[in-house]
C-alpha cells in the first residue's frame, strides 16, 4: 500500500525525534523474479526515500555483435534479447531487415509468425502473472502458471525445436512450415487453456490479500506514462489505448479481431500496479482469440520468400516497431550497404519501465518495490541488452 | 487530455495527423533557421536534419506546439560516422495525441560530441542520454547525472565506437578465452 | 562369521563416510542465481514437471545456506565480480554447477566486449552443462553428477591424509 507520509513529520516523529536515512543495497543476485537488477534504496524505516537503480548486470552488448555477425547470423541473437518472449524479437529484427531490403513475405509465412507470436505472449505473461504472486509471495499460482507454460513450450518445441530461444523466424519469412497435427493440438490447448485464465483471475486477481498488495501502488497517470515513454501492457494499464498491433497494423494483424484491454481502476486508482497486472490477464484471452482466428484463416503456400544467402541490403536505415510482451519494440537499423548492420539499436519496453522506478518510489514500502517491478514485468537482459 | 484514452478507434481520434509535408511546413514558419534540409525524407520515420545547437529549440517547438503536439520521445541513439567524423544522433519522435511520427538527427564532431539534453522536455531522455554517453561518449549539456549506465562505472572507453578496442583484462579477469578446440 | 547373517534384515551396514555423503547429497539447497536466459529453464526445472525439490534440492535466496550455486547464464564482467564475492559467502563444503554456454565458455557472447568468457574464471567448477539453454533435463542430470561426486567424498582420514583425500 502507498504510504503517503509527509517527509518532514516523518523525520520528527512522534517525540520530535529524528530517524535516521539508511542505504539499503537490493541485488544484483535476483533480487525478485525479473533477473539481476540492483537498487540503492534509501529508506527511511520501512518507507523509502529513492529507489536508485543501477544497471547493466546483464549488458551483453548485442548491439555492438550486431556490427560482427552479419543480418542473418544475428538471428539467435535476438531471441537473447527477450528471452522469455523470444519470438517477437525474432519478427522486430526480421521485419527491420524485410524493410531495409523491401522483401514480402508470404501470407502463410505471416500467418505462422502470428501463432508463433501469440502463443509466445501467452508463455511471456504467464510468467509475468506467475512471478507477480511469487514476489508478492503467493507461490502456488506460480507452479500453475509454469505448467501451463510447459505446454507452450512443448507446442513451440514441435515448431522449431527450441523451448525458450526459438531462432524460427528467418529474413524473409519462418524457417519451417507447421508440423503435421500442430494446428489442431494448438487449438486443443488454447481451448482448454481459456477457462483456466478465469480460474487464475480468481485464486490469484481477485484474492483481497493480492488485490490490497497491488491496489493503489505506484500510481501512474497516463500524461506521465506518456511522458516516460512507458509501452505495451504498462501504458494501457494506465489508461492509453495504443498497441501496435492495432494502430500501426505489421504483418497480417489488420485481419483478425481482438479487443486491446486497458487499466480501468475498478480496484484503487487508474494506473496502479493492479491494473498494470491485470491488463496481461485480460491480453491473454485476447491472444487466444488471435492463435484461433489465425489456425482457421491459415492461407495454404510457402512460408518463407527467397532471400539471397549474402544478404546485402541497400544503404539506408529503418525504425521498425512491433508490439512485444513488454510493449512496442523499436528496431532501429542502420545499413551501409554492406553484408553486416552497420549500428543497431533496440529500444525495449522495460527499459524505459525501469526508468521511471526512482521516480515512482518515494514515499512506497520497501515490500512494494518488488510488486512494482513485478507489475512492469521487467526483464534484465531486455533492459541491459 | 490524451486522445488515445478511451477511444476505441485507431489512428486519430479527434485530432487529425499531420503528415510530414505538413510538419516541415509549420516547423520552417516557427524556427526556419534551424533546419538543415530543403524538404523532409521519406519513408515511415521521416528524417529532418536540424542544426545541431538549435536541436533542443526544434524539439520544443515540437512538443509544445499544439498542432504538432510530439509528446513522446520513442527513442534516442547515437551513430557513429567514423569515415565523416562525426557522431549522429537521432531521436524517433511520435504523438500520441495526432499519432504521426518524426525522426530528427542532429550531428556533433567525433572528437568532442556536444549536443543539449532533452531531459527538461521528455524524463525519458535521461537514461536514453545516459546509454548514449555510456556507449558513444555523446555528452548531453545540461543533463542533470550524466553517468554511465550500462558499463562498470571505471570502464575505459566507449564500446560502440568502431575504433573501440576491447581491454585485455577487468579487474584481473582476462577477456580473453583459447579456443577449446586446440586443447 | 559374517556379520550381515547376524543382524535383521531392518538394519542397513554402511561407512560413515557413505552415511555422512548420502545426507548431504540429499538436501543440496542451491542459491537462486540466475543471470540471463538459463534462469528461465531453471524455473522451470524447480516448477511442478521436473521438480528438482524430489532430489532434495530446493532454491535459497542467500548464499549463507546454499550448498550449491547455479551460475545460470550469461556473467558479464560488471557481474563476475559479484559472483566471486557471493561465492566466497557460501559456507564449506560448497559446489558450483555452470548452467548453459555462456557460463561454461561464453557461449554465443564470446564475441561481446562486455561478457566474462566463462564463469571458471572466476569460481572453481564442478559440473558444466552444456547447452543454450539447457533443458530441465539436463539441468536435472547435472544435479545427479554432482550428488555422485559428492557420494565419492571422504571425510573420516588419518590427518596426514586430509589434504591428499580433498584434492
Amino acid at each position: 500500500m502507498t504510504v503517503a507520509i509527509d517527509v518532514a513529520l516523518e523525520r520528527e516523529g512522534v517525540g520530535g525525534l529524528e530517524t535516521e536515512e539508511m542505504t539499503l543495497n537490493m541485488g544484483p543476485q535476483h533480487p525478485s523474479t525479473h533477473g539481476v537488477l540492483r537498487f540503492v534504496v534509501k529508506a527511511d524505516g520501512e518507507v523509502m526515500r529513492r529507489a536508485i537503480p543501477d544497471i547493466g548486470y546483464l549488458h551483453r552488448s548485442i548491439e555492438k555483435i550486431s556490427e560482427k555477425v552479419g543480418y542473418h547470423g544475428f538471428m539467435p541473437y535476438t531471441d537473447r534479447v527477450d528471452y522469455v518472449s523470444a519470438m517477437q524479437c525474432n519478427q522486430g529484427w526480421a521485419m527491420a531487415c524485410e524493410a531495409l531490403a523491401g522483401i514480402t513475405v508470404p501470407r502463410r509465412g505471416e500467418y505462422c509468425r502470428v501463432i508463433a507470436c501469440e502463443l509466445g505472449r501467452i508463455a511471456s505473461h504467464l510468467i509475468s502473472v506467475g512471478a507477480t504472486g511469487m514476489d508478492i509471495g503467493a507461490m502456488t499460482p506460480f507452479t500453475h502458471c509454469i505448467r501451463e507454460r510447459e505446454k507452450i513450450n512443448d507446442l513451440l518445441e514441435e515448431l522449431c525445436g527450441a523451448r525458450l530461444t526459438f531462432n524460427y523466424m528467418r529474413i524473409g519469412g519462418c524457417a519451417w512450415d507447421l508440423p503435421p497435427g500442430f494446428a489442431a493440438r494448438a487449438l486443443d490447448f488454447i481451448n482448454r487453456f481459456e477457462p483456466l485464465i478465469d480460474e487464475l483471475n480468481e485464486l490469484l486477481s481477485f484474492n483481497k490479500i493480492f488485490v490490497e498488495r497491488m491496489a493503489n501502488v505506484a500510481v501512474i497517470s497516463a500524461e506521465k506514462a506518456i511522458a516516460y515513454n512507458l509501452v505495451g501492457p504498462n501504458l494501457r494499464g494506465s489508461g492509453v489505448r495504443y498497441d501496435v498491433r492495432r494502430d500501426v497494423p505489421y504483418s497480417v494483424y489488420s485481419e483478425f479481431q481482438f479487443d486491446v484491454p486497458i487499466g480501468t481502476g475498478e480496484k484503487g486508482t487508474l494506473g496502479d500496479s493492479w491494473d498494470r497486472y491485470m491488463v496481461r490477464c485480460r491480453e491473454m484471452k485476447e491472444c487466444c482469440r488471435i492463435v484461433r482466428q489465425a489456425i482457421e484463416g491459415l492461407p495454404a503456400g510457402p512460408v518463407i520468400a527467397k532471400v539471397p544467402r549474402t544478404f546485402k541490403p541497400p544503404r539506408g536505415e529503418v525504425y521498425v516497431r512491433v508490439e512485444g510482451s513488454r510493449g512496442d519494440m523499436g528496431w532501429y537499423v542502420v545499413s551501409d550497404g554492406s553484408a553486416f548492420p552497420y549500428r543497431t539499436h533496440i529500444r525495449t519496453g522495460s527499459y524505459t519501465a525501469m526508468s521511471i522506478v526512482e521516480e515512482l518510489s518515494p514515499g512506497l514500502m520497501i515490500a512494494d518495490l518488488v510488486a512494482v517491478i513485478a507489475s512492469f514485468d521487467i526483464v534484465a537482459p531486455e533492459v541491459d541488452r | 487530455m490524451i486522445a488515445g484514452s478511451g477511444g476505441s478507434g485507431g489512428g486519430a481520434g479527434a485530432s487529425r495527423a499531420m503528415d510530414v509535408q505538413q510538419i516541415f511546413e509549420r516547423l520552417g514558419q516557427l524556427c526556419g533557421g534551424a533546419l538543415l534540409d530543403a524538404a523532409p525524407g521519406d519513408g515511415e520515420w521521416p528524417r529532418l536534419n536540424v542544426v545541431p545547437t538549435r536541436v533542443a529549440e526544434v524539439a520544443r517547438v515540437l512538443r509544445d506546439d499544439p498542432a504538432l503536439g510530439f509528446d513522446c520521445l520513442a527513442n534516442l541513439t547515437g551513430v557513429d560516422l567514423k569515415s565523416e567524423d562525426s557522431i549522429e544522433v537521432c531521436y524517433h519522435l511520435f504523438s500520441y495525441r495526432h499519432r504521426h511520427q518524426l525522426m530528427l538527427a542532429a550531428r556533433a564532431s567525433r572528437g568532442d560530441p556536444l549536443l543539449p539534453t532533452f531531459t527538461d522536455l521528455w524524463p525519458a531522455a535521461d537514461w536514453l542520454e545516459r546509454e548514449c554517453f555510456d556507449l558513444l561518449g555523446v555528452r548531453f549539456i545540461g543533463h542533470p547525472d550524466l553517468r554511465r549506465l550500462l558499463m562498470p562505472e571505471d570502464w575505459v572507453g566507449h564500446p560502440l565506437r568502431k575504433d573501440f578496442i576491447e581491454p585485455e583484462e577487468y579487474h584481473g579477469i582476462s577477456t580473453r578465452r583459447e579456443s577449446l578446440l586446440k586443447l | 562369521m559374517s556379520l550381515i547373517n547376524t543382524v535383521p534384515e531392518t538394519v542397513l551396514t554402511t561407512k560413515i563416510d557413505d552415511l555422512l555423503n548420502w545426507t548431504r547429497k540429499s538436501s543440496v539447497w542451491y542459491m537462486l542465481f540466475g543471470l540471463a536466459c538459463c534462469a528461465i529453464e531453471m524455473m522451470q526445472t524447480g516448477g511442478p514437471r521436473s521438480d528438482l525439490d524430489r532430489f532434495g534440492a530446493v532454491p535459497r535466496a542467500t548464499p549463507r545456506v546454499s550448498d550449491l550455486i547455479i551460475v545460470s547464464g550469461t556473467l558479464t564482467l560488471k557481474m563476475a565480480l559479484r559472483t566471486k564475492l557471493l561465492y566466497e559467502q557460501m559456507p564449506d563444503p560448497k559446489y558450483a554447477i555452470s548452467m548453459g554456454s555462456c557460463s561454461n565458455c561464453g557461449g554465443l557472447f564470446q564475441l561481446a566486449y562486455s561478457v566474462c568468457d566463462g564463469v571458471d574464471k572466476v569460481i572453481p567448477v564442478d559440473v558444466y552443462v552444456p547447452g543454450c539453454p539447457p533443458r530441465p533435463e539436463a539441468l536435472t542430470e547435472g544435479l545427479l553428477k554432482l550428488q555422485d561426486r559428492i557420494q565419492q567424498e571422504r571425510w573420516l582420514v588419518r590427518k596426514g591424509d586430509a589434504a591428499q583425500a580433498v584434492a
